[in-house]
């Protein structure tokens, strides 16, 4: 089947969503979501969103930027951050008016808390700047912009799933999706595409990522040409639960919680000694593995897969049930205590692609590192890269940047369509996208999906993990590599048309396996330690050599390396300490 | 330990009726029941049809209706269902809800209840450029309403819609409305009026309880549709 719609999004969360709101005032736009749009990660955020509101202590949209930069380890494009910190202000007071409900404070203002690596007067000290709704904030931001998509009649295909985009020189001119119910192919001719698919934390074993954060969109530009930038850049957060990776929030740190090794000894007093338990993740996660490697883990046994403390014991069980309600629950279900009674055992857990599809501050889609771009392909949210986070997020700009970013993007994408027309569009549109189907569908079954899956997430984790050398992760390229040729003698024996969660799952895997092998190139190619990139064979920042952004072409098996200047007109680089 | 599944299929293209099957599987006690059905796709069968994202409670994708009660699969661990004896975990779909495929089930009228209700902040008034003020008791009033992921586990354990009024608008579309209703920032009342006070809106509910139970976000559903109900009842009395 065809479609045409001036403007659409694919994706349905945060970014989506918002960047649906505004397109929609005036184009004729529709959003794809292969899942039902409530469903959507974003729906999982618990911690807060970060903006200088100063509703409990005198705060700016300045130090949020520094703190920002800094947080990023120098490769955050500066203005980019600016913008980010001064529409948040704004931001968050829509989302409240548009019935957000945030936890208030005793004059019934928006309730701020504090939060790793946001401090004041540009590193003094922690300041309360994340604004939170119990610790289900991403709920509520995700219900809010669902509701008001349904006030405003915003055109939703959900469970389909895009597997191909067009594009025809630099200008993109729709995508081609699969409808989950039917198994039916359809193409969507467009003016304007945004893509906004979130996360692909499920490259790695343990992580804090869903099912279907599998960077689709990504993997599906990276094969049609398009370059991803700082692939090497991926979080960790130190505490997720032992071995699930279930995020249990940095805000239990913030409201008091502290982590401790074996011994029963604050272990951020040796890594952060100013803001200790509320340092930067990078950070974190990284001083925690250090005291698994030395047997301080609570086995003690050096193995990388040991664990540390997070006692949130000292918070006290009613801040606990009001602040953290849904921590408290989490534990309780999974670990079968309670944390106001036991301290809770946490190991860092893959949680966000800081890299992805590289923008501009409008959202565009850039094609290289001079600065030019497709007409009419847009990403935001957590798919795309602007620079706004560096090297490393902190905690709470990430839903910041759906907002804001998603809002720019959607504008941006509502005047662009006015001026453009609709491009060519082949009879042959869809044939790349049904060949492929057609080809998983035939042909002699080799290999089990589930073993090539499970590799491919052990030997991110274990080779391109929080540290990495040269040695492993040109092992890891060639295990990579390996692996996804196997892929290529995967098939689906599910045969059915409707409903087809196989075939899915096949598709999703080969977008896994070529951002795992982005992922591992880029971070072999940049020899220095940076933000959450840290590097045992380089362990310094070396700015006078990578001052700059990384950008990798996928080419099958081959891949090209260009790189794109940073912007550091407002601050500095300088040492990061904490 | 070893476990069997036993799992309702059903699949329209070459079923007529839905069946069931068992697997049998090695699972430790404490991993989620999602963990057994995911490794039943991956290894064993992977035309298994079900729907998951978040694997941890909250993005509502896997309510199912486990051992005879709606649950979510990712909240369930194997130990809170199975016992040594290795005795069978049965796996259906919701109820109430047409099947598509089968663990999966058709939400199209569960949504289509939650959007009647008009679940969005209802209130024309400028807000000055921040924040409206709302005291933290204000905000608590409703705090319980908010939670909801609309799974539909509460919908298909509704006996009302089982047995006698499948036009009834369900629990999860009354908390959604309660969560606005009760929300000193909301001026909707009189908007949402013609949906909840008609014969297919709150009133059909016998205060069974059942939804209250199932529900895994611990919301309080049968309080949120009496409250309703009340609210309903004084504001037809001040008009
Ligand atoms: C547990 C957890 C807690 C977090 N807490 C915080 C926090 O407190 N503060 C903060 O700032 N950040 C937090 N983050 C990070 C933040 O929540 C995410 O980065 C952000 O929500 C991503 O939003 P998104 O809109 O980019 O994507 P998502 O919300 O992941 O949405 C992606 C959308 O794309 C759709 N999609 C994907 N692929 C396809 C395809 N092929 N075809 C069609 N549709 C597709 C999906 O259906 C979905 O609708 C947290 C993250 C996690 C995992
Ligand atoms: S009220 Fe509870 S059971 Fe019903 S849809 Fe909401 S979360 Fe699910
Ligand atoms: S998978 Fe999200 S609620 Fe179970």
């Amino acid at each position: 089947m065809k479609h045409h719609y001036e403007a659409i999004i694919v994706g349905a969360g945060g970014a989506g969503l918002y960047a649906a709101l505004e397109a929609s005032k005036t184009a004729k736009t529709a959003v794809l979501s292969k899942l039902y749009p409530v469903r959507s990660h974003t729906g999982t955020a618990q911690g807060g969103i970060g903006a200088a509101l100063g509703n409990v202590e005198e705060d700016r949209p300045e130090w949020h930027a520094f703190d920002t930069i800094k947080g990023g380890d120098y490769l955050t494009d500066q203005k980019a951050a600016q913008i980010l910190v001064e529409e948040a202000v704004e931001a968050v007071y829509h989302l409240e008016n548009l019935g957000l409900p945030f936890s208030r404070t005793s004059e019934g203002k928006i309730d701020q808390r504090r939060f790793g690596g946001h401090t004041r007067n540009f590193g003094e000290a922690p300041v309360r700047r994340s604004c939170y709704a119990a610790d289900r904030t991403g709920h509520m931001i995700l219900q809010t912009l669902y509701q008001q998509c349904i006030k405003n009649k915003v055109a939703f295909f959900d469970e389909f799933f895009v597997l191909d985009v067009l594009i025809d020189g630099k200008k993109c001119n729709g995508v081609v999706a699969m409808e989950l119910a039917t198994g039916e192919i359809h193409t969507f001719q467009s003016k304007a595409v945004l893509f906004a698919t979130g996360g692909f934390g499920r490259i790695y074993r343990i992580t804090s990522n869903a099912y279907a954060s599998t960077g689709d969109a990504p993997a599906v530009l990276a094969r049609a040409g398009v370059p991803m930038e700082d692939m090497e850049f991926f979080q960790f957060h130190p505490t997720g639960i032992y071995g699930m990776g279930i995020l249990i929030t940095e805000a239990v740190r913030g409201e008091g919680g502290v982590l401790l090794n074996r011994n029963g000894d604050r272990l951020m007093e040796e890594y952060a000694p100013a803001l200790l338990d509320l340092a930067p993740r990078d950070l974190i996660s990284r001083a925690i593995i250090t005291e698994i490697k030395k047997g301080n883990g609570i086995r003690g046994d050096k193995k990388i897969d040991d664990y540390v403390y997070l006692d949130a014991t000292r918070i006290g069980k009613e801040v606990i049930e009001k602040k953290l309600p849904d921590i408290a629950g989490f534990c309780r279900t999974y670990l079968g205590i309670d944390p106001a009674e036991k301290p809770i055992p946490v190991q860092p857990t893959a949680h966000y692609a800081m890299g992805g599809i590289p923008t501009d501050i409008m959202g565009r889609v850039l094609a290289s590192g001079g600065g030019d771009i497709y007409e009419g392909l847009y990403a935001a949210g957590e798919c795309a890269c602007i620079s706004v986070h560096g090297a490393n997020r902190l905690g709470t700009n990430s839903l910041v940047d759906l907002i804001v970013y998603g809002r720019r993007a959607g504008a941006e994408m509502a005047r662009f369509v006015k001026e453009a027309d609709f491009g060519s569009m082949p009879a042959s549109a869809d044939e790349q996208a049904r060949k492929k189907i057609n080809a998983l569908f035939t042909g002699k079954k080799g290999k089990s999906r589930g073993d090539i899956a499970t590799r491919m997430q052990e030997i991110m984790m274990e080779k391109v993990g929080v540290f990495r050398t040269g040695e492993e992760m040109k092992r890891a390229i060639t295990d990579i590599r390996r692996i996804r040729e196997e892929f290529n003698d995967v098939r689906v024996e599910d045969t059915g048309k409707r409903f087809n969660t196989e075939l899915l799952e096949v598709l999703e895997l080969e977008n896994l396996l070529d951002i795992a092998y982005l992922t591992a190139v880029a971070a072999k190619n940049r020899t220095e330690t940076r933000g959450a990139h840290s590097r045992m064979d380089f362990p310094e920042r070396d700015d006078k050599k990578w001052l700059k952004h990384s950008l990798i072409w996928l080419d099958g098996e081959k891949y090209k390396i260009g790189y794109r200047d940073v912007d550091i007109s407002l601050y500095k680089p300088k040492a990061r300490t904490y | 330990m070893k476990i069997t599944l036993k799992i309702q299929r059903f699949n329209k293209e070459k079923d007529e009726k839905p069946y069931f099957q068992e697997f049998e599987l090695e699972a430790e006690p404490t991993d989620r029941l999602l963990d057994a059905l995911m490794s039943v796709v991956t290894n064993l069968d992977g035309s298994l049809g079900l729907r998951k994202s978040c694997a941890h409670g909250i993005c509502g994708s896997d309510a199912m209706v486990i051992n005879g009660i709606e649950r979510l699969a990712c909240k369930t661990l194997i130990k809170d269902v199975a016992d040594d004896n290795n005795s069978a975990i049965t796996v259906e779909p919701l109820r109430c809800m047409p099947v598509q495929k089968d663990l999966m089930v058709d939400q199209g009228r569960f949504f289509e209840t939650y959007r009647a209700v008009k679940p969005f902040l209802i209130n024309e008034e400028p807000a000055d450029g921040k924040e409206r003020i709302q005291t933290p008791e204000e905000r608590s009033r409703f705090d319980d309403a908010t939670k909801c992921i609309l799974c539909a586990a509460c919908y298909s354990s509704c006996p009302v819609i089982q047995e006698k009024n499948p036009a009834f608008i369900g629990p999860a579309a009354v908390v959604n409305a309660a969560r606005f209703l009760f929300d000193s920032r909301d001026r909707g009342m009189e908007e949402r009026l013609p949906v909840l006070n008609d014969e297919n809106g709150v009133w059909p509910c016998e205060n069974h309880f059942n939804c209250t139970r199932v529900c895994p976000r611990d919301i309080k559903v049968t309080k949120n549709i009496n409250l309703t109900k009340r609210e309903i009842k004084n504001y037809n009395v001040q008009q």
